[in-house]
């Protein structure tokens, strides 16, 4: 009905819509530079997700986490994480952890956010802490990464080893509910 | 020191703690005035301050939760709701993330006026900031005058978009309506005054000898702490790293525009006060130079489709807002809601700072340190 105007600009947007396909002709060169560094040495266990301008993005193994957490601390210039999101993916019976890094002290890479994803195993009656919902905290490598971890595993239930703090932060002391962010968990009302 | 006993199998979350004959346990809030939303539990040797323990999460909304099961555009009113002070400024990702989605084009009108109208709502977001700091200092004036000045922008807010804070006018593909008429004379005429007034706070407050020894020297956060800590935005500043999105990662039309950065080397409260203090007059600046620029005429939307779709994928964006870096992170299904949405927010970004700060403080020092952070504490429990 109302296509007729959205028809136009679809066809001319710069190259930062492209869909997220790594395979795509124009791979940002200075991008793929840094995940070339990455991968060349944990060949087996990154898989990329995509390399766009300024956003770059990696699924590792959660064996392989604090390796590579390790290797991207020592030697790029990435020295800080900006966020942790949590997602549950209740089909693949996964949750899946995404850090946000980005680079404060090098100015080539103030533009760069480079995502660092994986996935743990995702329990049907969850038990926070004490089932398999487990991944190595990050905390040692990207200290700001503490509140964040805390809130991750509130709202989804993965439990952060070696994290000195896995108290709850946002929610209420005594909730006995699933964790909420769980798509399992309904919204009263809707 | 402190052994804990447990006798029984705790419920989660709780615990047992032996209670010291030397240190004290001082919860400040949440129903402290000065505190905001949110505890602080202190422990106190004396005078000074032995750890702090931020206890955020009362006025936690679930704004993210929400959003799963809202569409692209009804999802607009309440994710301005964590700061309603910035709205324009917090919606900003969120509506640059959805455009990328999308696939939409936005036009150069409606770029200017979104500048415009973010910068406005800065300084509407840094002048409550300092009020309350005022509050925070037991420095009256300091409360009546940034809270006075700050109705001029509000009246200008309110002829742009019709509401004085919550204004929910940036939707994907541009703004919600065009500016009046004589939007541009008024727009010039308030802020230039605007800008006379506030460069009057530096005499009456940032050259003020009593608020200087209040902030001077307190809560230093050195260069290398602000950046391993990720702190962001004034504090990040404050503490003498370069590091501003809208020069950093220009979105919209920040690149067409001469835009500077306020950076102090001090790290203390004092610094963390004064940056926003100089935001405040580089926003006039920008204002001044969008004004001038902006198309006098044209579009200020792109249409969508009425209930648009997401594709398959996820964006990362974020803008520089009147705290620091707010990012939103959308996973899209191909579904009209988006599948997952994270706001990193700058408080809570900025949280993480404060146990660090306030270690071996002085108790009275703590309201200085703590409002320096720009920490709003609606922002980080969402």
């Amino acid at each position: 009905m109302s296509t007729a105007e959205t028809k136009p600009p679809k066809a001319t947007p710069p190259p930062k819509a492209t869909p997220p396909e790594n395979k795509e002709p124009p791979v940002p060169a200075f991008e793929k530079s840094y995940i070339d560094q990455i991968t060349n040495h944990f060949s087996d266990d990154i898989e990329i997700e995509y390399i766009k301008e300024n956003r770059t993005k990696l699924n590792v193994k959660k064996e392989k986490i604090i390796d590579i957490a390790k290797f991207i601390k020592d030697n790029t210039p990435f020295d800080h994480a900006e966020s942790v999101t949590g997602v549950d993916f209740p089909e693949e019976k996964e949750i899946g952890v995404t850090y946000h890094l980005g680079s404060y002290t090098d100015d080539t890479y103030s533009k760069q956010v480079l995502a660092l994803a994986t996935r743990v195993p995702r329990e049907e009656s969850p038990n926070p802490g004490n089932d398999s919902t487990k991944l190595p905290s990050l905390r040692d490598m990207f200290y700001s990464v503490e509140f964040h971890e805390r809130e991750v595993f509130e709202m989804l239930g993965v439990y952060f080893e070696g994290h000195p703090d896995n108290r709850r932060l946002l929610l209420p002391e005594d909730w006995a509910d699933l964790p909420p962010l769980r798509k399992d968990f309904k919204n009263k009302g809707r | 020191m402190t052994e804990v006993i447990p006798t029984k199998q705790m419920p989660p979350g709780l615990q047992v703690e032996n209670v010291d004959d030397r240190i004290m346990t001082l919860n400040v809030g949440p129903q402290h005035p000065g505190s905001g939303h949110m505890r602080i539990i202190v422990k106190i040797d004396g005078d000074y301050i032995v750890s702090a323990d931020p206890d955020p999460g009362y006025v936690h909304r679930g704004e993210e939760k929400m959003a799963e099961s809202r569409n692209y555009i009804t999802n607009i009113p309440h994710l301005e709701r964590p700061v309603i002070h910035d709205s324009c400024n917090i919606l900003y990702p969120y509506v640059l993330g959805v455009e990328e989605l999308v696939g939409i084009e936005v036009p150069e009108r409606a770029k200017y006026v979104r500048v415009i109208a973010a910068e406005l709502n800065r300084c509407i977001y840094i002048q409550y900031w300092l009020a309350i700091y005022g509050i925070f200092l037991g420095h009256s004036t300091m409360f009546m005058w940034p809270a006075g000045d700050r109705e001029l922008l509000i009246d200008l807010m309110e002829k742009i978009t019709g509401a004085r804070v919550t204004h929910a006018y940036f939707i994907p593909g541009g703004v919600r309506n065009d500016v009046p008429s004589n939007f541009e004379d008024v727009c010039l005429r308030q802020v230039n005054y605007f800008e006379k007034r506030i460069k009057e706070y530096a005499d009456i407050f940032y050259d003020n000898p009593i608020l200087k020894a209040r902030t001077e020297d307190t809560g230093v956060l050195s260069r290398e702490d602000a950046i391993r800590l990720g702190t962001t935005g004034s504090v990040l500043r404050a503490s003498g790293v370069d590091y501003d999105l809208r020069i950093k990662e220009p979105y919209d039309v920040y690149d067409e525009l001469d835009v500077h950065t306020n950076v102090l080397k001090a790290g203390d409260s004092y610094a963390r006060s004064k940056v926003p203090w100089l935001d405040m007059l580089e926003s006039c600046n920008i204002i001044r130079q969008a004004l001038e620029k902006m198309p006098k005429s044209g579009s200020v939307r792109t249409k969508l489709k009425p209930n648009p779709k997401g594709g398959e994928g996820e964006v990362y964006r974020r803008v520089e807002s009147g705290r620091g870096s707010a990012g939103c992170h959308i996973i899209s299904k191909s579904k009209p809601e988006p599948y997952r949405l994270k706001l990193s927010v700058s408080s809570f970004r900025n949280l993480i700072a404060l146990p660090y700060l306030l270690k071996g403080e002085k108790l009275g020092n703590m309201p200085a340190v703590y409002w320096s952070l720009n920490y709003w504490p609606v922002e980080a429990d969402r």
